[in-house]
C-alpha cells in the first residue's frame, strides 16, 4: 500500500533545496516531491521556480507534459499501471482492461468503487513476452489475469 | 560447504515470482540443514523458463524451471541442491538449444553473474575493453567503433564512429555523454535486460565513449516504467564510485567520469534524443529542430554523445576483441549482433543475440515455436509501434537495415510482437494513430492533428463509413506525416498504419460489407 506525507510547503522546500544544485533539477524535484506527498501540489510550482530561477508556467508546463506527475493524491489505495501497448494487445490485453474496469467499477485513470486501486493506462513495461502486464505499485506482474490482479490487490494490502 | 543457488531479480523473474520462490528456497533449505547462499543474478532471457533457478555444482551450473512457489519443496526433496532429477531440470542452461544457438556478444554475462558486483563483473572478462581503450589515443578508440561498423541500435541505425568522431573533434569546457534508456517500444526489453543483468556492460561502455570524447560527465536517461532498472543501476553505479571504476582516478588512468542515472516521467517521445534531452535540462520534452546537432550542440548546449544502451553496451566487446572480430557477424552495412527480442502472442519469448541477417520466420518458428495461443501467425510487428506489421509472406526478410527498408519496415530496437490470427488490423492501425495522438509532444501540426484526424478517420472505417473515401483519406494523411513531421513519431506512425492497410485490407472492409452500413 501506498503511503504518503500530506502536504506541507515547508518539507517542499526542504525536498526542493536538496535536489536543486543538480544540471536539469526540474524532474528530480518533481519525482521527489511526487514520492513524498503522492503527488505534485500546486503550492509547489513557485517555490521550484523561485529555487531554479524559472517561470511559474515552465514549471507547470513540466508537471501537465509527462503522464507520471499527478496534480492530486491519487483516491486508490493502491496504484496500478496496465499495460496497454502491441505486445500485451496481442495476448488479450484490450478484453482484459476491458474485464478489470467493469469489476472495479471504473475507467481508466478512475479510482475502483471500493477505493482500492486507483487504475492508469501505461504504453509497455518491457514485460513483452510475458504479456499481459501491469505494475501494481511499482511490482511487475507477468501473464496478468483480472483474478491475479485481485490477488495482488489483496496481497500488497499486508 | 555452502551451496550456490541463483535466482533472477529481473522484472519478469519477478512478475513471475521469483521473490517468493527465493525465500522459500531459502527457508526450505534451512529447515533442512542444507547450508545455501542465494545470489539474485538477472535474466538469461528465456523468458517462459522463468522463474529459473540455477545451482552451482562441481560439473556446472544446473537450471530449472519455471519453478513456482508450489515446486520449491518438491525440488528440494529431489536434491536441487546437487542437481537432482526432477521434472523441471534442465541441465545445463548454456545447451538448452535456444541459448546454445547464439551469438551474445553483449549478453553474454546477462543471468550469469551478481549484476552489482563490480568484483563478480571483472571475473566474467568485465573492463577488459576499457583497459584496452586506456591503452589507446581517443582517435585511436574512435577508429575501432568507426572500423566495427556499429550503428545505432535505438532504430536510426546511425554510424556510431561518425557520431563519436563528432564528438571528439568539438572543442567545449564540458562534453556529456548521455544513453537513452528511454526503451519506450512496445515489444523491446533488451535494455532493460541489461541494465537488470549486466549493468557495468553499460557503465562500461559509457565509461570508453567518454574517454574517447574527453566528456567527463554523464546521465543515463532512463524510463520511469522500469523501477527495478532504476535500482540496481544506482546500486552499480554507488559500488563502481566505491571500486574506482567511476570518478576522479578511473581505473588509476587519471580519467575523470561521473555518471548518473535520471527517471523520465512517462512520456514515449523523450525517447527522441533532442526531445530526451529537454527532459534532462529539466524542461518539456519537445523535440528540437536539428541542426544544431546534439553531437556539437546538446545537453546545455555542450556537445553531447547519445547514444542507445545497446550502442553502449556492444562498445566493451568491440575494444577488447578489435573491431575486426566483430565486424565478422553481420552482412551488408549491418555488422555485428543484434539483441532481437521476441514478444507478444508467443511460446518461447525472450531475448535472441544473432548476427544481422537472420529472417524473421527463423526467429518465429525456430526460436519462438510458433504462438503461445497454438493458432496461426497472422500478423508480425517489427521495431516497435512506428514499425511496420509483416504478414507471411514477407516473414522470409532478414533483420538487416537495409533489407527491411526495402520491404517498408525497420528493425528499430530489434523488437518483434508477434499476433496471432484474432487479430483485427483495422484496430491496430487505429491504436497506431491513437498512440501518437496521445504521445506527441504537440510541436508540429502533422503530427499532434493528424494522428487525432487519423483517429477519427480510421473510427469511420472501422463503422463502416464509406470506406473507399476514408481510406484514401487515411492514405493521404500518411502523406503528410510522413513527409511534414518533425521527428519520428509523426514521420513513421505511417509505417504500422499503412502496411497494415496494404498487407491486411480485408480488415478495413468488414463493416463496410455490413447491409446496415450502406453510404
Amino acid at each position: 500500500m501506498l503511503r504518503h506525507e500530506p502536504w506541507s510547503a515547508e518539507r517542499a522546500s526542504g525536498i526542493i533545496a536538496e535536489h536543486s544544485h543538480l544540471e536539469g533539477a526540474t524532474l528530480p524535484i518533481l519525482h521527489a516531491l511526487q514520492e513524498t506527498f503522492g503527488y505534485v501540489d500546486s503550492g509547489a510550482i513557485p517555490l521550484i521556480a523561485d529555487a531554479l530561477n524559472v517561470s511559474r508556467a515552465e514549471v507547470f508546463g513540466c508537471v501537465s507534459f509527462y503522464h507520471d506527475f499527478r496534480k492530486e493524491p491519487a483516491a486508490g489505495r493502491h496504484e496500478v499501471k496496465l499495460c496497454r501497448a502491441e505486445a500485451c494487445q496481442a495476448m488479450g490485453s484490450d478484453a482484459l482492461h476491458r474485464e478489470i474496469l467493469g469489476r472495479l467499477g471504473c475507467d481508466w485513470h478512475g479510482t475502483a468503487a471500493d477505493g482500492s486501486a486507483t487504475v492508469e493506462p501505461v504504453y509497455c513495461l518491457g514485460l513483452c513476452s510475458n504479456g499481459p502486464a501491469a505494475l501494481v505499485d511499482g511490482e511487475p506482474v507477468a501473464h496478468l489475469t483480472a483474478d491475479a490482479l485481485e490477488a495482488a490487490l489483496t496481497e500488497v494490502r499486508q | 560447504m555452502t551451496v550456490t543457488l541463483y535466482v533472477p531479480r529481473d522484472a519478469v523473474a519477478l512478475g513471475l515470482g521469483a521473490n517468493k520462490v527465493a525465500r522459500a528456497l531459502f527457508a526450505g533449505a534451512e529447515r533442512r540443514g542444507l547450508d545455501v547462499t542465494i545470489v539474485r543474478t538477472g535474466s538469461r532471457g528465456l523468458f517462459w523458463l522463468e522463474p529459473m533457478v540455477e545451482v552451482a555444482t562441481p560439473e556446472g551450473r544446473v537450471a530449472y524451471g519455471p519453478v513456482t512457489l508450489n515446486d520449491v519443496d518438491a525440488l528440494l526433496d529431489a536434491g536441487l541442491t546437487t542437481g537432482g532429477e526432477h521434472a523441471l531440470r534442465l541441465g545445463n542452461p548454456e545447451e538448452i538449444p535456444f541459448l546454445a544457438k547464439q551469438q551474445r556478444l553483449t549478453f553474454h554475462r546477462c543471468g550469469v553473474i551478481d549484476p552489482v558486483s563490480v568484483e563478480d563483473y571483472r571475473a566474467h572478462g568485465g573492463y577488459r575493453g576499457l583497459e584496452a581503450a586506456l591503452k589507446l589515443d581517443a582517435e585511436g578508440i574512435v577508429t575501432q567503433v568507426r572500423e566495427s561498423g556499429l550503428r545505432g541500435r535505438g532504430g536510426a541505425g546511425f554510424p556510431a564512429g561518425i557520431k563519436w568522431n563528432t564528438v571528439m573533434l568539438a572543442k567545449a569546457e564540458q562534453k556529456y555523454v548521455v544513453c537513452n534508456a528511454d526503451e519506450g517500444d512496445s515489444g523491446t526489453f533488451a535494455d532493460r535486460m541489461m541494465m537488470e543483468g549486466d549493468p557495468f556492460n553499460l557503465i562500461e561502455g559509457m565509461t570508453i565513449a567518454a574517454v574517447a570524447t574527453g566528456a567527463t560527465r554523464g546521465y543515463i536517461y532512463l524510463r520511469s516504467e522500469y523501477p527495478q532498472a532504476f535500482a540496481t543501476l544506482k546500486e552499480a553505479i554507488a559500488n563502481g564510485v566505491t571500486a574506482g571504476v567511476l570518478g576522479d582516478d578511473i581505473l588509476g588512468s587519471g580519467k575523470t567520469f561521473h555518471l548518473e542515472v535520471r527517471l523520465g516521467a512517462g512520456a514515449y517521445i523523450c525517447g527522441e534524443e533532442t526531445s530526451l534531452l529537454e527532459s534532462l535540462e529539466g524542461k518539456r520534452g519537445i523535440v528540437r529542430a536539428k541542426p544544431p546537432i546534439p553531437a556539437l550542440k546538446g545537453f546545455l548546449g555542450q556537445p553531447t554523445l547519445v547514444n542507445n544502451v545497446m550502442t553502449f553496451t556492444a562498445v566493451p566487446w568491440i575494444l577488447e576483441n578489435g573491431a575486426k572480430a566483430y565486424a565478422d557477424y553481420g552482412m551488408g552495412r549491418s555488422l555485428g549482433t543484434l539483441p532481437i527480442q521476441l514478444a507478444g502472442n508467443i511460446k518461447h519469448g525472450g531475448l535472441i543475440e544473432l548476427a544481422f541477417g537472420v529472417t524473421l520466420r527463423e526467429v518465429i518458428e525456430e526460436y519462438g515455436g510458433g504462438t503461445r495461443s497454438g493458432r496461426p501467425v497472422r500478423a508480425v510487428q517489427v521495431g516497435g509501434p512506428l514499425g511496420a506489421y509483416f504478414p507471411d509472406h514477407l516473414l522470409d526478410t532478414p533483420l538487416d537495415y537495409e533489407a527491411m527498408a526495402a520491404k517498408k519496415g525497420l528493425v528499430g530496437h530489434g523488437g518483434i510482437v508477434v499476433f496471432d490470427d484474432t487479430v483485427d488490423m483495422a484496430q491496430q492501425a487505429r491504436f497506431a494513430f491513437e498512440f501518437c495522438a496521445t504521445e506527441s509532444c504537440g510541436k508540429c501540426t502533422p503530427c499532434r492533428i493528424g494522428a487525432t484526424r487519423g483517429v477519427e478517420t480510421m473510427d469511420k472505417v472501422i463503422a463502416g463509413i464509406r470506406p473507399d473515401a476514408n481510406l484514401k483519406l487515411v492514405e493521404d494523411l500518411c502523406e503528410v506525416m510522413t513527409d511534414g513531421s518533425l521527428c519520428a513519431m509523426g514521420g513513421l506512425t505511417p509505417m504500422p498504419v499503412m502496411s497494415a492497410i496494404t498487407h491486411f485490407p480485408e480488415d478495413f472492409r468488414r463493416a463496410g460489407s455490413l447491409p446496415a452500413a450502406a453510404e
